[in-house]
């Protein structure tokens, strides 16, 4: 089994025979959670670290867990976003973490390609835990990863993003992951938060939420950045919970066995109502287990460099 | 050329010696448990349940069965550079400890595979012990492990593959 | 000095010629014959081509202020390399040319350290901050020979009517690079499936085509000289097509990645692909072909826009807009314009050279009639070569063509009759 890739920065770049291969890989490491020693010593003596451009616990502690379950040193390196535009180079900030033996580089960084362009200068795999409103590739395999586990099956299935998909990486990896993988996406938000071309990855767009809820197998709630709201996008919360909030009502009107999923972390009464996050269809924290699951996967799978730790 | 070791006939009859011998040393079928290693020692690991299930007169679902997958602790896993080994399922559906754990594999050669494999089931428990089985011992350890129980001995440098009906279509062991 | 070039072809629009001839150099000047007898250079001109130097309205030379990515000595020389004969430097220094002194130190600096004829664009406001026009009298009578806040595009139409108004009585035009900047807000490439697909934010090519229709009607409104820089999208096309078609004084330029690249090339996150205008779609470039073709638009110019390597290599939108292209803009003239015939010979040459004189009445330039400077530009359309990083003269490497191979170049530049570069 096999991603000929060193680095992961986007599912753009996967086929569908490299999704398979995660999605197949995923189970055994999940497995290990039901161990008293939860861990491996797959990954014994390489160092992951997780290079943080953005403030986030959820992914990063996602990748730490899923890191010191291999066995790997973890180090944590959190940078102040004022720091982007002053301080340090990108590239010398990855130079001197592989100068320290990095075999891994973790980075979330608030702009699109960031990952790229250490990719493009180090030797370190590289995995991107989301750059800007371009992808967030682990989160999209642990979505589609959750919908495999719990539909069995990708081709054919009805997926519904709901929300900002313009600023959103996570649709972004969403829909390259299940487009690749057969399934039919669409998405339904406001004109002004869903861009034009993105029928062009054969998406389709429902304005109506309540129309598109109808046929969805799977419902895929974004989290809505309130800042949006500042940049004219939208007008108030008021009306975005009013045309857009995934509610109970709205909720009975989807098929019986709808799941709903939601990256986090949630506005509770804003995006998703309360009753819908708690409520059995909702598979929120299944998702999280899965993410560890998922990053472990990937960590295995990519390809490695010869004598890593040596140069 | 390959040359046969075992043919089908001989084959069974290992296991069944295999089989006598770990029933004598264990009595009572509630206190030990058979854990195949991925994946020819799975195969082996039900034949011996079905033999031992005979001779103790109970149902073959009445001894305790579990597979072991070892890829995750392997010592090697850095000579490979992509395609990585397939993981394949590590069950083990009852508590280990204070059992005695009777390890399965088909071929015992530089002892590094049942290294892993001890790793592997004391990271699920602290089982009572672990007796080691083998269809085929190849000679020339690695490390200071021995089997228990042994279908034949053939000292070789050689590649031995072990073929099994549910797997290959026929019992046998060949020498390339 | 003086020089003779034998049997090359000469391609001079200004007279409609393309005849195999030669060329007399006398005193920086083209002569029919040379006065009297004396010692003479004869260089063999066979195969090749001469041309009008080539004219470049629109370059950034740095020099003041910004030494680190050019000075007026390497980028002359980039020039130079490139057959460019003359540059047409914008005002965007340090401090911006928006005085008289500082016009005065680039003429200097050009004539003491150049190798290329240098003339300064001055600020159409104080400090291209769009709020106040420049004393663009002074600035006239030092040197200048146009107005623009090139990047910084006067947003306010008020601002922008007056400063066509105001130039009218110097007879030099405004450069206008159109943009409307609240539409194209925090954006670094094209907005479209590209931009999408990798999370930057876009610059709708409307940003373009809104200002370009404000500035047409004003141009229509003051009758002032308007010239439009960087033409990049088939809109702008069709908004100054229409507008000549109506009578309108204005003129337009593209440069040649508007009519070579498309947004695709931007997909690796390369800062050296980030320009504004941004690279576009494979519409545009047809589009910007066919302009040059039908005469819509006037000149080719490079929009040299030197950054150095630190300032490129990092986070694309961190990045700062702009590329080299002294060095490739003719070449790639010949390769995607005369090769594929979309121009002539004699139709590429006028837009690098003749119109781009005439639009700036840079007065004897742009032709090789007798009397004019003696800028010429001799082109071998068989010389094929790697345009490589270390072969690049300019202080800065950001260049989207590295590694392009081209068949065709300059292979000689004359300045005022010096040779100034050769291959």
């Amino acid at each position: 089994m096999s991603l000929n890739c060193k680095d992961l920065l986007g599912l753009e770049h996967l086929d569908k025979k490299d999704l398979q291969t995660i999605l197949d890989a995923v189970k055994p490491f999940k497995s290990l959670f039901t161990r008293s020693v939860k861990k491996a010593p797959t990954l014994i003596g390489k160092t992951v670290v997780t290079l943080f451009y953005e403030p986030s616990t959820r992914t990063r502690n996602s990748f730490e867990i899923a890191a010191k379950r291999l066995s790997a040193d973890v180090v944590n390196v959190a940078v102040s976003a004022s720091s982007v535009v002053k301080g340090e180079s990108l590239i010398d900030t990855g130079k001197t973490l592989e100068a320290m033996k990095a075999d891994y580089i973790i980075i979330r960084h608030s702009l699109a390609g960031a990952p790229d362009i250490l990719a493009r200068n180090l030797n370190a795999s590289i995995i991107n835990a989301g750059d800007g409103f371009h992808e967030h590739p682990t989160q999209g395999l642990l979505d589609l990863y959750t919908m495999y586990e719990k539909k069995k099956k990708i081709e054919g299935l009805k997926v519904l993003l709901v929300g900002d998909i313009a600023h959103s990486r996570v649709a972004k990896s969403n829909i390259w992951a299940l487009a690749k993988m057969g399934a039919e996406v669409a998405v339904s938000g406001p004109p002004t938060l869903i861009p034009e071309n993105i029928k062009d990855l054969g998406v389709k767009i429902y304005y109506d939420l309540d129309e598109a809820v109808k046929k969805a197998d799977v419902v895929n709630i974004l989290r809505i950045q309130l800042e949006r709201q500042q940049e004219n996008l939208f007008p108030s919360v008021r009306e975005y919970v009013e045309l857009y909030q995934l509610t109970k009502e709205r909720l009975g009107k989807a098929k019986a066995g709808v799941l709903i999923m939601h990256p986090g972390p949630m506005n509770r009464g804003i995006e998703i109502s309360s009753e819908v996050a708690d409520s059995p269809n909702a598979v929120i924290n299944e998702q999280v287990t899965n993410g560890i699951a998922v990053r472990m996967a990937v960590l295995y799978l990519l390809k490695k460099r010869k004598n890593a730790s040596s140069n | 050329m390959a040359e046969i070791i075992l043919d089908a006939r001989a084959f069974q009859d290992a296991i069944r010696a295999i089989s006598t011998k770990i029933f004598g040393d264990n009595r009572n079928i509630s206190d030990f448990a058979v854990v195949g290693i991925q994946s020819k020692g799975v195969f082996l690991a039900k034949r011996i349940i079905s033999e031992i299930a005979k001779l103790a007169n109970v149902k073959e679902s009445e001894i305790l069965f579990g597979t072991l997958d070892i890829t995750l602790h392997r010592d090697d896993l850095d000579d490979f550079e992509s395609d990585m080994p397939i993981i394949k399922d590590t069950v083990m559906p009852f508590d280990l400890n204070r059992k005695s754990i009777i390890l399965i594999d088909d071929v015992l050669y530089t002892g590094r595979t049942v290294r892993a494999a001890l790793d592997v089931l004391t990271d699920f428990g602290r089982p009572k012990s672990i007796q080691l089985a083998v269809l085929v011992d190849r000679g020339f350890r690695e490390l200071p492990i021995e089997a228990k129980y042994v279908g034949v001995k053939y000292e070789s440098k050689k590649f031995i593959k072990v073929d099994c009906k549910e797997a290959d279509g026929e019992d046998k062991v060949l020498v390339s | 000095m003086r020089l003779q070039i034998k049997n090359i072809r000469i391609v001079d629009p200004s007279q409609n010629k393309d005849a195999v001839g030669d060329i007399f150099i006398e005193d920086g000047k083209i002569v029919s014959k040379f006065s009297g007898d004396g010692k003479f250079k004869i260089i063999d001109g066979s195969g090749k081509i001469a041309a009008p130097g080539l004219i470049d309205v629109h370059a950034h030379l740095r020099e003041p202020g910004q030494e680190g990515k050019e000075t007026i000595y390497t980028g002359t020389r980039s020039a130079a390399k490139g057959g460019i004969t003359t540059v047409l430097c914008m005002p965007n220094t340090k401090p911006p040319i928006d005085n008289a002194p500082t016009v005065e130190f680039i003429i200097f600096k050009a004539q003491k350290e150049g190798v290329v004829n240098v003339f300064p664009i001055g600020c159409a406001t104080r400090g291209s901050l769009g709020v106040e026009l420049s004393e663009i009298g002074v600035l006239k009578k030092a040197g200048i020979v146009a107005v623009s806040d090139d990047g910084l595009p006067i947003m306010s139409s008020q601002i922008m009517r007056r400063t066509l108004e105001y130039t009218k009585m110097f007879k030099i035009p405004v450069i206008s690079h159109s943009e409307d900047k609240e539409l194209s807000k925090n954006g670094s490439m094209n907005e479209g499936k590209n931009s999408m697909i990798l999370g930057i934010r876009g610059m709708p090519k409307q940003a373009e085509e809104v200002a370009i229709s404000r500035d047409i009607m004003l141009a229509e409104l003051t009758g002032g000289y308007l010239h439009l820089a960087h033409l990049s999208t088939e809109g702008s096309v069709d908004l100054v097509r229409q507008a000549k078609k109506k009578g309108v004084k204005i003129t337009a330029e593209t440069c040649p990645h508007y009519f070579t690249l498309t947004d695709d090339i931007v997909k690796v996150y390369d800062a050296n692909t980030k320009m504004n205008p941004p690279l576009r779609e494979e519409r545009d470039v047809e589009a910007i072909k066919k302009g040059l073709a039908d005469g819509t638009i006037d000149c080719i110019a490079t929009d040299h826009a030197p950054h150095t390597q630190e300032e490129k290599n990092r986070e694309f939108d961190l990045a700062p807009f702009g590329i080299i292209g002294f060095e490739t803009m003719l070449s790639l003239v010949l390769n995607e314009l005369v090769d594929k015939r979309v121009l002539s010979l004699s139709e590429a040459v006028a837009k690098m050279a003749l119109n781009p004189a005439k639009i700036f009445n840079l007065e004897s330039r742009g032709s090789l009639k007798e009397g004019s400077v003696a800028d010429i530009t001799i082109i071998d359309a068989k010389y094929s070569y790697e345009f490589t990083k270390e072969s690049i003269f300019s202080k800065s490497k950001n260049s989207p063509f590295i590694g392009r191979k081209f068949k065709g170049g300059a292979v000689m530049t004359i300045v005022g009759g010096d040779i100034v570069w050769q291959k």
